[in-house]
């Protein structure tokens, strides 16, 4: 399956993927109106420190751990897409106390939000991807299942 | 082909189906429901009464779930017993269902001390199920005083449930501190007084000594007017059906990492079992939720024929009463470093070389990279510990563990 990796020797930190997820998740079709003048929530943040920089999302793991913690089964894995369902979400946070990448984070309205590779929105490839100016975050098959 | 029954209809028994089904899809498996309801996610009871979520959205699967996965379920209907020189599981309407291996996954009961004069209290319940939460919800008001003997995390979460439904609500517990189980005193202590910022009352290191109709005499003598009473001391884990065939139990059914019992084809799995700790080092009753879906899937793969073992089980809780938000994970031996601030304290602690535990509440972001150090023993001085003191992040590993884990480098 193709996933989202990426290199950290390539990434410059400028958060373009994390502008860019919050655009393309949000469904609206102008970006200004999508983020202007507001706190963003994207599914993907750069973590590092003086030295390096990466872009942090949803590995979807072979063995998701998130999808058999879930306490209302919100979460599922179809296919190796793990994705969420967040009208079943309570926001207990139970993915985050397991998660072992620290991947996952509350949206806007106080429940889980998930990369899901862009599967929800019309994007095709993923858009951390497609605006990564440095090629550091690609979309490919690396031999995970 | 082989024959599965599986008694309990709650997750574990979910992770068994789904266990079985990874590799079995013929056999018949037969689930066994005392509840009649289709399987929900037990923790979401407080949040449905607190409309945080709707009975439309309780189902903890699909529901096509049990068609899919080729299963009958018989709801409304109890074990009795494990009959094993004939093999089959006896039933509380008589009849009996023939199995080549059982999953006991009866997950646990309201524990109820023999409080004097209980028996003359009308308006009295416990927190367990979904019909408990919903003759609680039918019976209180705005104008409702609630007490709620227990402060452990089923109690508060009742408390948070019903808060903004009630007029008054009194938590008692014999216990000194708040929420025992996962908390140190002062953790206890910063979540009961933002508790009691939110207007919940506390009566700790006391608790009923008997009923009188509506009113709670307590230990000191003291007494609590109520209108609506909320059981919440403690649970145990149902052995009985193990229990009555000889197995071994303990305060829970004694599992080994495969989920067998001391009894040959007969399984348990989730809060009506003792597991092994690996933060502990021994076996103990971790009656939570990813731990019973784990359990579960385990039993179920084994079940199939198949081998899988689960090692790596741990305590943990992540837990949010009005808008504060804790996390805990591990036992708390060894090291202790902390960090504190408003609304804020963290707790991480280390012995021989590994995380042991940790309880943070406030800033629990991305406390989950701490939780799988603590389950898979990793040894400290392969990470960055100063980074990991400072926060829980990716960070802390070496580069080429960020390859691995961001560049799918196998
Ligand atoms: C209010 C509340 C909040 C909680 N919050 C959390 C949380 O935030 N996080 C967390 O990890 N855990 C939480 N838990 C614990 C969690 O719900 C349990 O760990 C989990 O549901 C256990 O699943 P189980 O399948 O082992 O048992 P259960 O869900 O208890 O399922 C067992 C089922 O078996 C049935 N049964 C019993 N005996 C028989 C019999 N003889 N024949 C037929 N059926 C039988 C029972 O009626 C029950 O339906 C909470 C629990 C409660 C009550």
């Amino acid at each position: 399956m193709k996933r989202v990796y990426v290199n950290e020797e390539w990434c410059l930190g400028c958060h373009l993927c994390e502008y860019n997820c919050a655009f393309a998740c949000s469904g609206l079709k102008d970006m200004a109106e999508a983020l202007k003048g507001k706190p963003i929530y994207p599914r993907i943040h750069i973590e590092g420190n003086e030295s390096i920089s990466y872009a942090v999302s949803c590995r979807h793991c072979t063995d998701p751990i998130c999808v058999k913690s879930c306490i209302s089964g919100a979460f599922s894995v179809k296919d190796g897409l793990v994705s969420i369902d967040q009208s079943k979400c309570v926001g207990c946070l139970t993915c985050v106390l397991v998660c072992p990448n620290g991947a996952l984070a509350l949206g806007e309205t106080g429940v889980m939000q998930k990369c899901e590779l862009c599967t929800k929105n019309e994007c095709g490839t993923p858009a951390c991807v497609t605006g990564c100016p440095n090629r550091a975050i690609v979309f490919e098959e690396r031999g995970e299942q | 082909m082989s024959e599965y029954v599986i008694i309990g209809n709650g997750v574990a028994s979910v992770g068994c189906i789904e266990g079985i089904r990874s590799s079995d899809k013929e056999s018949g498996i037969t689930v066994v429901s005392a509840e009649n309801h289709f399987v929900y996610g037990r923790p979401l009871i407080s949040y449905l009464l607190e409309g945080k979520t709707d009975i439309d959205h309780i189902n903890y699967r699909p529901e096509d779930f049990y068609d899919q996965n080729n299963c009958k379920v018989l709801y409304g209907k109890k074990a009795v017993s494990i009959d094993k020189k004939s093999g089959k599981v006896v039933l509380d309407d008589g009849s009996a269902l023939p199995f080549s291996s059982v999953c006991v996954a009866a997950g646990s009961c309201p524990f109820v001390p023999p409080f004097k004069g209980l028996e003359k209290v009308t308006n009295k319940f416990s927190f367990m199920t979904l019909d408990d939460a919903n003759a609680l919800g039918a019976a209180v008001t705005k104008e409702s005083k609630v007490l709620i003997i227990g402060s452990g995390l089923i109690g508060l979460k009742c408390a948070e449930g019903i808060f903004e439904k009630v007029a008054s609500i009194t938590v008692c517990d014999l216990a000194d501190r708040i929420l025992p189980s996962i908390f140190d005193a002062e953790c206890a202590g910063i979540m009961q007084k933002h508790l009691e910022k939110k207007g919940i009352k506390f009566i700790l290191g006391n608790s009923a000594s008997e009923f009188k109709e509506n009113r709670a005499i307590m230990q000191d003598g003291s007494e609590i007017e109520f209108d609506v009473l909320v059981l919440a001391v403690g649970v145990r884990a149902n052995v009985g059906l193990v229990k009555d065939l000889g197995g071994e139990v303990n305060r829970g059914i004694i599992v080994d990492e495969k989920m067998k019992t001391s009894i040959d084809d007969v399984y348990a799995a989730g809060d009506c079992t003792e597991g092994f700790d690996v933060s502990f080092g021994r076996k103990r009753v971790l009656a939570l939720l990813p731990n019973a879906y784990m359990q579960g899937y385990t039993a179920g793969v084994n079940m199939a024929g198949g081998e899988k073992e689960q090692k790596d089980a741990i305590p943990m809780n992540s837990l949010g009463l009005f808008g504060l938000h804790a996390m805990t994970a591990g036992t708390y031996e060894g090291e202790l470093y902390e960090e504190k601030g408003e609304d804020f304290i963290k707790r991480i602690f280390t012995k021989d070389n590994v995380l042991k535990g940790f309880i943070i509440i406030g800033k629990n972001e991305r406390a989950g990279i701490y939780t799988s150090l603590i389950k898979n023993k990793v040894p400290l001085d392969t990470l960055d510990f100063e980074a990991l003191r400072q926060g829980a992040s990716t960070l802390i590993f070496s580069k080429e563990e960020r390859k691995k884990i961001f560049g799918g480098l196998q």
